[in-house]
């Protein structure tokens, strides 16, 4: 089918298909992507910070919004102990952002709308916690799970929850980014593929095509928006988990 | 009735859950405002939570999208 919204998700080999022990390690369209994705933000940076005059350009403001709007984000949720953390939240942010950014372009493959690479990402922000909480606190950090002031009677089912809500995590953020920028791309390509359905009927059915061609150019806007928000969500989810790695007991 | 049928009902039935998502996140962003127009000073500190709240309610409109898109591709 030529309008089949799931073929843009499609990974391709864009070389001989190369394979270790079973396993596929060819370089594909998302491996492409992801490189492209970090280009271009060590390209922007790299410019944005190259000249460093007082009054700045436009730019290096580019870079100072983007540095102040993570900065504050870590600072506000993680307080000034979170300063450590802030290359990991600010480079989550900056290759999640960029990726649906670049998902937005015509024909550019979107590397977040894999479950596969946003279950990694999700994964191993929830690793570091356990990692980060075991090595600060050593056992107390379990206290996450035991809260503070609950009757003894109900406490295993409160920890019980606590364990379950803790493991849902890293599911839940890696799903969340990944169902966003799937539906998103699947809901454009529905609408335009209206577009070019009732283009087929003749004249009526062409005047009739403007309006699923308004509803798609509105849908664009609401997927930058959406691209920038989960971006957002993610780097601050990250901080808010972090968070209970430096203070486990709530 | 026919495993195919039964799979694109299944996947429209999982797609109700959606609306669910969709009445908690207007409930947050419109308790939000509310307080927002009473307290318009407190309003900026306190988006930051308004959108955690709405990703975490959205987050579970999702799972059922993801429920509803395995049952039509995968399962």
């Amino acid at each position: 089918m030529a309008n089949d919204p799931i073929h843009q998700f499609q990974i391709q080999d864009l070389t001989a298909p190369v394979s270790i022990g079973g396993y596929e390690i060819s370089f594909t369209n998302s491996a492409l992507f992801m490189g492209v994705a970090v280009a271009t933000i060590t390209g922007i940076l790299i410019m944005a910070t190259a000249k460093g005059s007082l009054v700045p350009g436009r730019l290096q403001s580019v870079g100072e919004v983007w540095y102040e709007f993570v900065h504050n984000m870590v600072r506000q949720v993680l307080g000034h102990e979170g300063k450590k953390f802030f290359p990991l939240v600010f480079s989550l942010f900056s290759f999640v952002l960029v990726a649906n950014m670049l998902g937005m372009f015509p024909y550019f493959f979107t590397v977040t709308s894999h479950v596969v690479v946003t279950a990694a990402l999700a994964v191993f922000v929830v690793g570091l916690v356990v990692v980060v909480g075991i090595a600060k606190h050593g056992l107390g950090w379990f206290k996450l799970f035991v809260p503070h002031g609950v009757p003894l009677a109900i406490l295993p089912f409160i920890s019980l929850i606590e364990i379950i809500s803790f493991f849902s995590r890293p599911i839940s953020l890696g799903l969340r980014l990944f169902g966003n920028m799937l539906a998103g791309h699947i809901v454009l390509k529905v609408f335009a593929g209206f577009v070019v359905s009732l283009g087929a009927l003749g004249l009526g059915g062409i005047i009739g095509a403007a309006a699923p061609l308004a509803m798609a150019v509105a849908l664009t806007a609401l997927e930058f928006l959406v691209a920038f928000l989960q971006a957002f969500v993610f780097a601050i989810l990250t901080c808010v988990y972090l968070n209970d790695a430096l203070h486990p007991g709530h | 009735m026919d495993a195919d049928a039964a799979k694109l009902i299944g996947a429209g039935i999982a797609c109700i859950g959606m609306g669910g998502a969709g009445i908690g996140v207007g409930h947050i962003f419109g308790n939000f405002l509310a307080g927002a127009l009473r307290n318009p000073s407190a309003a900026s500190a306190q988006f930051t939570n308004a959108l955690i709240g709405a990703a975490l309610a959205e987050g579970l409109g999702i799972f059922s999208l993801v429920i509803a898109l395995l049952l039509l591709f995968v399962a």
